[in-house]
């Protein structure tokens, strides 16, 4: 028997009752539309987070300051100041596979340009720190080693602090005041975009470490110093180089803790999509439970509608059908009805995606090869709680079955 | 010339728990072709499950049975579905249709077990023929719900004449249609042995009996009677002694 006839067969049982049929793929549709879905939004989300790392800058590692502890609260890490601009220089000396160096500060103060002012982050960093995060100006430059060096009270704006002093006007030339310190801005950027938690990464006006120690803080330590390995492959070498440098250097005894954390990008990045694949895998989970439930809906149906058909197999044997006619035939069904119900998930999974997308700014990223994942699945359900209503009705007695009432 | 149906000492038994029930005891017989036979028995006599087994649809338990000089009482499962594909046309009392479906797809019905298909609109010119052959040239597109008792079963004829067969089994074809369309079968299967198939039917009604050539009377499940009809009917005469009747009782009320 053609292939062909038996699926037109198969679509014409299906559609005699339609109702039924629809109810019957629900387990699935839901099924394969939640697959769809939730891979579109974790695929979605971890491109975004991909995208943000890649903002941190190449092989990049971070070393941060300390944790604090008082009277029994951890302050987090960068607040103790164990880092020194000593430790910054001597990484850079006597670690092998270090391209660039940028010790760092932080703090969050007012500035002020004429009759403009602004709470922002001032971040005080090494002549360096642009190049390794991968941040060009928009107008401008950086500024130099010697600015560095002397302290000089020069600054680099960010997109956001320009446009709250300074409106639309170029802010190059301009001085701003922070914490009454008068600095000249040398350059801008161009705009980042937000950042890990959401934080606007353009609201930052960057000047050099030592200005930011000296004159506006008065801090003598470092929040955290960022190094940038000269390849990929130097990474896990500088890390370990700069744990040993360090703990040397803070004559840390044996068996006890750092009092510093290194971290690289590979880290942080799994840190963020440890998350995302919790939830992925929970909904994994569902998606297979749906998909089961599913399954066991049409391995139901087609049960009853081997039994309503009794006749109609008794018939068809009668005129010479065997039993591996009347199986496929049922399998066909079986496959078909759980086969539409994949290709209207899918349907209602990218549907459902794209509106979120849409509707709630979620970036959504559709894997086509998940829709054919979730396609052969819903195919294989189709197959598996088919076959035993099928093979049923294949072992069916022609007499018998042509006398049931 | 070789029978169509050679029966040898043909026996079925069911196993009902401990007893054991003889359905069919030692049963021969032969029919050859061109023969138009009637298998008549009260309920219980046995002649249902000699026609099952005629029909291959069920096995002997002991005993030879040849159809068109093979011998299909060894036959698996699979291979008696060919058999019933190839050489037999069932018509049954409920005409057995598949409702929601054309009368010129149920005619196709047996052609899509055919073991080699056939191509292109060979299948469906086929359909025609066999549904022009019983009269219902013009019915092809209606569904078993739209035709009356007497063209469905005519429908159910021309799904049984569909592949050649050599035999034509009908299990009490007019058992549920009125006199005037039993009549008409009855008229539609003569006209089919005159050009030459073989047809066996069950029947309980002597009268329908009598528009065979040949009657076998069953009892216990076994043959009692053999013998060939003297006085035969003829579907065309007897259809229009039933119309003058008809005529009279109109002209007498």
């Amino acid at each position: 028997m053609r292939i062909f006839a038996i699926i037109k067969i198969a679509a014409r049982a299906l559609q005699r009752n339609k109702l039924r049929t629809v109810l019957t793929m629900l387990g699935i549709i839901m099924g394969v539309g939640a697959v769809i879905a939730m891979v579109s939004i974790g695929n979605g989300a971890k491109a975004m987070v991909e995208r943000q790392i890649a903002n941190l800058g190449q092989n990049v590692i971070q070393v941060l300051s300390g944790s604090m502890s008082r009277g029994g609260l951890n302050t987090g890490w960068g607040s103790a100041g164990t880092l020194t601009v000593d430790d910054a220089n001597s990484i850079d000396r006597e670690v092998e596979g270090v391209s660039t160096v940028s010790p760092e500060v932080r703090t969050g103060s007012q500035v002020a340009a004429g009759n403009q002012n602004w709470f922002t982050q001032i971040m005080g960093e090494g002549e360096g720190y642009l190049e390794l995060r991968q941040w060009p100006l928009a107008e401008g430059a950086m500024f130099s080693e010697q600015d560095v060096r002397s302290a000089n009270k020069v600054a680099v704006i960010g997109k956001t602090t320009a446009r709250q002093l300074y409106g639309e006007s170029s802010a190059i030339g301009q001085i701003i005041r922070v914490k009454a310190v008068p600095f000249i801005i040398v350059g801008e950027l161009i705009p980042k975009g937000l950042g890990f938690g959401g934080n606007d990464q353009d609201d930052v006006l960057i000047i050099p470490y030592t200005s930011a120690m000296k004159r506006i803080t008065g801090a003598t330590t470092l929040r955290s110093i960022n190094v940038q390995a000269e390849n990929a492959d130097a990474i896990a070498s500088v890390q370990n180089q700069i744990i040993e440098l360090l703990r040397q250097r803070h004559r840390t005894g044996q068996g006890r803790d750092d009092d510093f954390n290194v971290r690289t990008q590979q880290e942080i990045a799994e840190a963020v999509t440890a998350s995302s694949r919790v939830m992925t895998m929970l909904l994994a989970a569902i998606a297979s439970v749906s998909l089961l439930v599913g399954g066991i809906g049409i391995m139901n149906i087609m049960l009853v509608s081997v039994t309503e058909r009794t006749r109609e197999i008794g018939i068809r044997m009668a005129v010479g059908a065997k039993g591996r006619d009347i199986l496929l035939q049922f399998l066909i069904e079986a496959v078909t009805l759980s086969a539409a119900g994949g290709l209207i998930g899918i349907g209602l999974g990218i549907g459902s995606s794209r509106l979120l997308a849409s509707k709630m700014n979620w970036p959504t990223l559709t894997s086509p090869t998940w829709i054919v994942i979730a396609f052969g699945f819903s195919a294989l359900v189709g197959i598996i709680f088919g076959f035993y209503p099928a093979h049923k009705a294949s072992q069916l007695d022609p007499i018998d079955a042509l006398r049931y009432e | 010339m070789e029978a169509v149906i050679q029966l040898e000492h043909v026996a079925k038994t069911y196993q009902t728990g401990d007893i054991a029930v003889h359905a069919v005891r030692d049963v021969s017989l032969q029919i050859k072709p061109g023969e138009f036979v009637a298998v008549m028995g009260a309920s219980g006599s046995g002649k249902s499950t000699l026609m099952n087994i005629v029909g291959c649809l069920d096995r002997a338990t002991s005993g030879r049975y040849l159809l068109d000089g093979v011998d299909v009482s060894r036959l698996s499962r699979n291979q008696l579905a060919e058999i019933r594909n190839q050489k037999i046309g069932f018509v049954f009392q409920g005409f057995n249709l598949l409702s929601r479906t054309s009368a010129l797809e149920n005619v196709e019905l047996p052609m899509l077990y055919m073991r080699r298909m056939l191509k292109g609109s060979g299948q469906r010119e086929r359909a025609r023929k066999a549904l022009a052959s019983v009269g219902l040239a013009d019915r092809e597109g209606h569904h078993p719900n739209q035709l009356s008792g007497g063209q469905q079963q005519r429908v159910a004829i021309a799904r049984a004449l569909a592949n050649s067969p050599s035999l034509l089994l009908a299990d009490e074809p007019t058992g549920n249609l009125d006199t005037q369309t039993s009549i008409e079968i009855m008229g539609v299967f003569q006209k089919l042995n005159d050009e030459g198939i073989t047809i066996v039917m069950v029947t309980h009604e002597i009268d329908i009996a009598y528009y065979t050539k040949r009657m076998i009377v069953m009892r216990d499940g076994r043959v009692v009677t053999d013998e060939a009809v003297a006085r035969r009917s003829l579907a065309d005469q007897e259809l229009q002694k039933l119309q003058a009747e008809q005529r009279a009782v109109q002209l007498a009320t």
